[in-house]
């Protein structure tokens, strides 16, 4: 049951990324991606890890996805134009067949480690897995926290002035 | 049973096909929506691992790829509605200004 789930959001997720290749209009493309970012949050819940759904609904589907939409409408911009597929569409394509089959190759040919760590379902749904990240990301990778906050602050600099009309 | 591996090769998949996009498209916003989906698939295969290993360390790196991710499309994005203002189009064939 779990096996027929996981490939019935796979298939949507696999359809929905090439939706996000092929459509002609960007706003079906940025749609297309929003229900990939959806996917890709059942598949966390899958995982033992349904505080990172919630965060990937709320950054990904719920920010950048409202931000990207946001520029596609203020930009105003059309569907594509016909008649412009030169030969970038075959290299492309070569390109992404060759990683994908040198990934999968690689996956077959190798194994990770199967150590069993200290983080198991149950400790997730004992200690709660907000709680468990929120340990980690304040103690061990409380650096990182730090630069990132200071990351945003760039960004959020950065994206006014690149936008404003007269600096 | 779901083993990592039908994780990861989801993940190669998605990769496979953020990159496809990547090369081919001509919409710079386009191009920058192929890239979220590679980042992604990354963040799957992190996270399938993180709960393959029972270590939380992967999950705290899709946390700040997240955060990144974020911050790129900011200022990715406002550097689209400027160069938008100043040509009138965002097809990457007429960001050719630095061509030799």
């Amino acid at each position: 049951m779990e096996t027929l789930f996981f490939y019935l959001v796979a298939l949507v997720a696999v359809v929905s990324g090439l939706l996000v290749v092929r459509c002609k209009n960007p706003v079906n493309s940025a749609l297309a991606l929003v229900n990939t970012f959806f996917c890709l949050a059942i598949f966390y819940v899958m995982l033992d890890a349904p505080f990172m759904a919630a965060v990937q609904v709320m950054v990904y589907a719920g920010a950048i996805m409202v931000l990207i939409i946001f520029t596609i409408m203020l930009l105003n911009l059309g569907s594509v134009t016909r008649g412009r597929v030169t030969h970038g569409v075959a290299f492309g394509s070569i390109c992404a067949a060759l990683i994908l089959i040198e990934v999968v190759y690689f996956l077959n040919h190798s194994s990770a480690a199967a150590t069993k760590g200290a983080i198991s379902a149950q400790v997730v749904k004992a200690v709660g897995h907000t709680q468990l990240i929120g340990q980690a990301l304040f103690t061990r990778f409380l650096l990182p926290f730090e630069i990132t906050s200071i990351l945003l602050l760039v960004a959020i600099i950065g994206a006014v002035v690149l936008a404003k009309k007269d600096v | 049973m779901i083993s990592v591996n039908h994780y990861l090769v989801l993940s190669a998949i998605l990769f496979s096909i953020g990159t496809f996009g990547v090369l081919t498209r001509r919409n710079a916003i386009v191009i920058f929506m192929c890239i979220e989906l590679m980042l992604n698939a990354v963040n799957l295969s992190f996270i399938a691992f993180s709960q393959y290993l029972g270590n939380l360390d992967g999950q705290i790196f899709v946390f700040f790829v997240m955060t990144v991710a974020a911050a790129e499309a900011a200022v990715g994005l406002a550097l689209m509605i400027t160069f938008f203002r100043n040509r009138e189009s965002i097809d990457i064939e007429d960001i050719n200004m630095l061509k030799w």
